[in-house]
C-alpha cells in the first residue's frame, strides 16, 4: 500500500513491470560468482588462524607444496607492505596477515590446486609457529586502562599521531547544556544497553575467479556491491595501478553492506599470477561467518529528560561500538545516526574500540540500529511514564526540515511527520491488540549518500535503448534504471534494457551502499537521458527542416510547430529518428557522470504485535508492519521488499542472531544451523506502507530506501515485550534464556 | 588449522553413474566424496542449486529427488543411481514457465534470486503434494529455506497465488 500518491504525470516511474533480469533468476540461468568457471582454472584455500591473537614466528608451506596437484602457496610475504596512511592498509592487513594474526580466522597463507579437495587438504598442511598474545574480547576489556594492545598499528583518527590504542576513534557532540536541562526535566530516564555481533547472513558466499594474464592484466569475475571498488581495492593490496584490474560483477547474492570491501579477490590474484592460471575461490559458510565483516557488537548507556507535557528537553548518551581488530569509524556513524528527534540540549560521547575478532563491515545503515535500539526503547520508557501515546510522543518532538541532527546538520525536506501519521492512520496501529499480545512501536533514520555515478545510455536502430551503469543490481536495481529511463525517453520499459557492465565499459561508479544507487545512479541516467533528448531534438529539426528551438520531446517523439507548415506535422518518434541515425549523424549515445548531493534521508516507522511464551522465554511476531519514507517509489514492489528484508533482519537480530565467543575468542557458532536467521515459520506477513515525501534533490523524487528498515525493529519488539511482560530488556538478542531469565528476576 | 571440508588425500576411484535429469537420462562420473550438488554443478553443468551452506542449512541446494526435496549437498552423487532428479533448470515446460516461477517473478518474491531455485523446488514440491496450503502449511513447508533478502511475505504470496493458478488449471 502506499500513503501517499504520486502525481499523475507518471507513466512508469511507480509501476510494477517484471524486473528485466527476472527470468534468468528463475530458470536457473543468472550466472552467480561460484557459477563460472575458465577452462584450466585451479582451485583455492586459505589456512586460517587458530588463535585469537599471536605473533607468526615461521610458516613452513613445504609439506603443502610438495602434496599432490598443488600449484602455489602465497603468505603474506607475497604481498607488499603498504604504507600506513594508505586507505587500504587495515583492508590489506586483514586479507593475509604478516607477522601478526589478529583474530581466529585470519587468513595466514592460500593455496591453489587443481581441485579443492586438493587446496584444502593443502591448505591444512600448512604448519605454523606461533607466540601467543593476549587476546582482547570485549569492548570493556578493550577500553579498560591498561588493556593490552589489540592491534599495535592502530591509532586514533582525526587526532594527533601518538601512541598506538586500542581506540579507532572518539567523537563528543555537544549542543546547549544538557546538565541543566536534565536538573530541570520532569522525567528522567536512565538505561544501559548491549548488543552482540550479529553477521549479514547473505545466502550467497563470497566467490570469484581471477586470471592473470603473461602481461599483467588481471581479469576479476566476483560477487560485489561494486566492482569499482573491487578494482581499486584489489590493485591497492597487490602494489598494482589500478587499471591493470578489470571487475566484470557477477550476480550477487545478497550483500547487505558485507560486499562493499574484498576478501578474496587479492589473494585469488597473486595466486593466478605465480601460476600462470585462473584461480577459482569460493568460500565456505564457515569461513563466512569466522572472517567476514559482522556488524559491530556496542555498548550504550542512554539518558533522556523530558517535560510532563511530553517535550523532550535533553538526551545524554554514551556508545561505544566493538569492530574487531582493525579500525573503523563506527562509533562516529552511530553518532550521526542520532537524528530523529529535536533534542534541544544534547550530549554524545562515542568511541570505536577494536578487538580481537573479525574486522566489521558494513550492515545495512551500519551503527544506527544499536543507537536506535537505546534510544528509542529510552523514549518509550518516558512514554509510559508521562502516560502519553508513543506514536504523539513521537509527533511532538519528530525533526521536521532544519532541525538538527546530533552532528549539528539540519536537515533537508525530510517525512518522519508523515510516517507517523501514517502509522496512526494504519489498520494495524487502530486494530485492537490481540488478546494475550502486546504491541510496540519505534523510528529509525538513516541519511544516505550520494556519491559518484556514471550511466550510458545508447539508443539502437530499432527504437530501443541500452542503459549502462555501474551500480550491481542487488535486488530489483536494474528495473528501477528502466523505468526511470523510460519515463524520460517516453519509450516503453521492455524497450530499454538495462546492463551492469564492467569496469571498462562504463565510467566509474562507487559501490552499491548508503542507500544510494537508485538515487545517484538513477540521477545519472536522468542526465543521460536528457543528454539524448537533446540530440534527438537536433536530429528531428534537421529531419523536419525546421529550428530546434522549434522541437520538443513529448512522449517518446518530437514533435514541432513549425513542422509540415504551421499546423505541426506527424511527430517523429525515437524510432523514426534512430532509424534515420546513419544519415543525421551517426549513432546516438549520451553518457553523464556525477558526484550526486542531496541524498534525502529516509525515516521509518515500524509496529509489532507480539506475545511471550512465559514458560520458555520464545516471543511470536503476530503483526507487523513497516512504514517508510521512500520519497517516491520508483517500482513500488521492490520498495516494499526492502522494507520487508530490513524488517526480518531487524526481527533476527532482536530475537536471535548472535556471535556466541569462547573464552579463546573463537566463535563457537559459525554455522546456519547455530546461528540461526529467521526462516518462514517465525515470522507472519510484512504489511507495508509507502510514504512518498519527494527529495527535492532527485528528478523523481527518490530517496535512498535499503538501509532504514533495519533500524526499527530491535526497539520495536523490546518496546512490545516490556508491554507484554513489565521487563525492559536492554540486551540484544532478546533470546529465549535472556527472557527467560528476566522474567524470572521479575516474579521474584 | 584449515576451515575447509577435510578430505582425503588419495585419488579416489571415479563411479559411472546413471540417472534421470529434468527428464534426460544422464550419466557422468564422479568420487564418491562428491556432494549431489558438486556434481551437478561441476559434472552435469546445471549451476541451478547453490551452495549456501554445504551442511543442510539453508535450502539453496534443493533438489527433487523422485518427487521429494532434499538437500543436494547431503547427497552423495552415487546416491543419484537410478533416480528421478528435478532441478530448477527443470521446471518450466519449454517456453512455458512453471506458474511458480511466474508468480515468483509478477510478485517480485526475489531480490537477489540466489535462494530462489531452492524456494521454486520445495514450493513446487509442496503444491504437489498439498494442493491448497493455508498460510501457516506454507511457512512451515519453506521453513527449510532460508531467504535474507524478501523477509518471506513476498514468496508466501506468490506460493499462495500460484496455488489458485493451478487449481484452476
Ligand atoms: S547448501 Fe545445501 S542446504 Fe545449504
Ligand atoms: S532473494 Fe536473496 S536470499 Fe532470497
Amino acid at each position: 500500500m502506499t500513503a501517499t500518491e504520486h502525481p499523475p504525470a507518471y507513466k512508469y516511474v511507480g509501476t510494477r513491470p517484471i524486473r528485466h533480469d527476472g527470468y534468468d533468476k528463475v530458470i536457473g540461468k543468472a550466472r552467480f560468482a561460484a557459477d563460472l568457471n575458465l577452462p584450466g582454472q585451479l582451485h583455492g584455500a586459505i589456512h586460517r588462524s587458530p588463535h585469537a591473537h599471536a605473533k607468526i614466528l615461521s610458516i613452513d608451506t613445504s609439506a603443502a607444496e610438495a602434496m599432490p596437484g598443488v600449484k602455489v602457496v602465497v603468505t603474506g610475504d607475497d604481498f607488499p607492505a603498504l604504507d600506513p596512511k594508505n586507505p587500504n592498509f587495515d583492508l590489506a592487513a586483514n586479507i593475509i596477515a604478516r607477522g601478526v594474526a589478529y583474530y581466529h580466522g585470519h587468513a595466514i597463507a592460500a593455496v591453489a590446486a587443481n581441485t579443492k579437495p586438493e587446496a584444502q587438504a593443502a591448505a591444512a598442511a600448512i604448519k605454523v609457529e606461533y607466540e601467543l598474545l593476549p587476546a582482547v574480547l570485549s569492548i570493556d576489556e578493550s577500553m579498560a586502562d591498561g588493556a593490552p594492545l589489540v592491534n599495535e598499528t592502530n591509532h586514533t583518527k582525526f587526532v594527533p599521531p601518538g601512541e598506538p590504542s586500542n581506540l579507532s576513534t572518539i567523537t563528543n557532540l555537544d549542543r546547549g547544556d544538557v546538565d541543566d536541562a536534565l536538573a530541570a526535566a520532569d522525567v528522567v530516564i536512565e538505561r544501559e544497553f548491549d548488543c552482540a555481533h550479529v553477521h549479514q547472513g547473505y545466502i550467497e558466499p563470497h566467490a570469484c575467479v581471477v586470471d592473470t594474464g603473461p602481461d599483467g592484466k588481471t581479469s576479476v569475475w566476483c560477487s560485489s556491491q561494486g566492482h569499482f571498488r573491487v578494482r581499486s581495492m584489489t590493485a591497492d593490496v597487490l602494489g598494482w595501478d589500478k587499471s591493470r584490474v578489470k571487475v566484470t560483477p557477477a550476480e550477487i547474492g545478497g550483500g547487505f553492506g558485507g560486499k562493499t570491501t574484498v576478501y578474496l579477490e587479492p589473494l585469488a590474484a597473486r595466486l593466478s599470477e605465480k601460476a600462470g592460471k585462473p584461480v577459482k575461490m569460493v568460500m565456505s559458510r564457515e569461513e563466512v561467518l569466522r572472517a567476514t565483516g559482522p556488524a559491530p557488537e556496542a555498548k550504550m548507556k542512554i539518558k533522556i529528560g523530558a517535560t510532563n507535557d511530553g517535550e523532550l528537553t535533553a538526551i545524554d548518551g554514551w556508545m561505544a561500538y566493538g569492530v574487531g581488530a582493525f579500525g573503523d569509524m563506527a562509533g562516529l556513524i552511530g553518532a550521526m545516526s542520532v537524528a530523529s528527534y529535536k533534542f534541544p540540549n544534547l550530549r554524545m560521547e562515542t568511541y570505536t574500540a577494536l578487538t580481537n575478532t573479525p574486522k566489521s563491515a558494513a550492515y545495512r545503515a551500519p551503527s544506527a540500529p544499536h543507537a536506535a535500539f537505546a534510544i528509542e526503547s529510552v523514549v518509550d520508557e518516558v512514554a509510559l511514564e508521562l502516560g502519553m501515546d508513543p506514536i504523539e510522543l513521537r509527533l511532538k518532538n519528530a525533526a521536521v526540515e532544519g532541525d538538527l541532527t546530533a552532528m549539528g546538520m539540519p536537515h533537508p525536506r525530510v517525512g518522519l511527520v508523515e510516517c507517523l501519521e501514517a502509522l496512526k492512520a494504519s489498520d494495524h496501529y487502530n486494530s485492537e491488540v490481540p488478546e494475550g499480545a502486546a504491541r510496540g512501536v519505534a523510528v529509525g533514520f538513516w541519511f544516505n549518500i550520494g556519491e559518484e555515478s556514471s550511466a550510458t545510455v545508447n539508443l539502437n536502430e530499432d527504437g530501443t535503448a541500452t542503459v549502462l551503469t555501474g551500480s550491481p543490481d542487488i535486488g530489483g536495481s536494474r528495473a528501477s534504471m528502466a523505468l526511470m529511463a523510460a519515463e524520460r525517453l517516453g519509450i516503453d520499459v521492455y524497450s530499454i534494457t538495462p546492463v551492469v557492465a564492467d569496469t571498462e565499459a562504463v565510467g566509474f561508479t562507487d559501490v552499491t551502499e548508503g542507500s544510494r544507487a537508485t538515487f545517484a545512479t538513477g540521477k545519472a541516467v536522468v542526465q543521460a537521458c536528457d543528454m539524448i533528448i537533446d540530440e534527438l531534438k537536433k536530429r528531428a529539426a534537421s529531419i523536419m527542416s525546421v529550428d530546434v528551438d522549434q522541437v520538443a520531446w513529448v512522449d517518446g517523439a518530437a514533435v514541432s510547430a513549425g513542422h509540415g507548415g504551421g499546423e505541426g506535422g506527424e511527430p517523429l518518434t525515437l524510432a523514426a529518428i534512430t532509424a534515420q541515425a546513419k544519415r543525421t549523424g551517426g549513432p546516438l549515445t549520451a553518457t553523464a557522470s556525477l558526484n550526486a548531493a542531496g541524498a534525502g534521508p529516509s525515516f521509518a516507522v515500524h509496529c509489532a504485535d507480539i506475545s511471550v511464551d512465559e514458560e520458555t522465554g520464545v516471543v511470536s511476531v503476530l503483526r507487523y508492519t513497516a512504514v517508510q519514507d521512500a520519497g517516491t517509489a520508483i517500482h513500488p514492489s521492490y520498495v516494499e521488499g526492502q522494507f520487508q528484508g530490513g524488517s526480518v533482519q531487524g526481527i533476527g537480530w532482536a530475537l536471535n542472531e548472535e556471535y556466541i565467543y569462547n573464552a579463546d575468542g573463537v566463535m563457537d557458532n559459525a554455522s546456519f544451523l547455530d546461528y540461526r536467521i529467521p526462516v518462514a515459520s517465525d515470522l507472519p506477513l510484512i504489511e507495508t506502507i509507502i510514504v512518498e515525501v519527494p527529495n527535492p534533490a532527485h528528478p523523481y523524487g527518490v530517496r535512498g530506501v535499503g538501509e532504514t528498515g533495519i533500524v526499527p525493529p530491535m526497539a520495536t519488539i523490546a518496546n512490545a515485550i516490556n508491554a507484554a511482560t513489565g521487563v525492559r530488556m536492554t540486551s540484544l538478542p532478546m533470546s529465549p534464556p535472556k527472557l527467560l531469565s528476566a522474567l524470572n528476576k521479575r516474579s521474584k | 588449522m584449515s576451515l575447509g571440508k577435510e578430505m582425503s588425500l588419495k585419488k579416489m576411484s571415479r563411479t559411472h553413474v546413471n540417472c534421470t535429469i529434468n527428464g534426460d537420462e544422464v550419466d557422468f562420473l564422479t568420487t564418491d566424496a562428491t556432494s549431489l550438488l558438486d556434481a551437478l554443478r561441476d559434472e552435469v553443468g546445471l549451476t541451478g542449486a547453490k551452495e549456501g551452506c554445504g551442511t543442510g542449512d539453508c535450502g539453496a541446494c534443493s533438489v527433487l529427488v523422485d518427487g521429494r526435496i532434499q538437500c543436494s549437498c547431503l547427497i552423495f552423487a552415487p546416491e543419484a543411481e537410478g533416480r528421478h532428479i528435478t532441478t530448477v533448470e527443470g521446471m518450466a515446460d519449454g517456453e512455458h514457465l512453471h506458474p511458480l516461477q511466474q508468480t515468483f517473478l509478477e510478485g517480485a518474491a526475489l531480490q537477489c534470486g540466489i535462494c530462489t531455485p531452492g524456494f521454486l523446488l520445495a514450493a513446487k514440491a509442496l503444491l504437489d503434494e498439498n494442493p491448497a496450503p493455508t498460510e501457516t502449511e506454507i511457512r512451515y513447508g519453506l521453513a527449510g529455506n532460508l531467504c535474507r533478502c524478501t523477509g518471506y511475505d513476498k514468496i508466501i504470496r506468490a506460493v499462495q497465488e500460484a496455488a489458485v493458478q493451478l487449481k484452476g488449471a
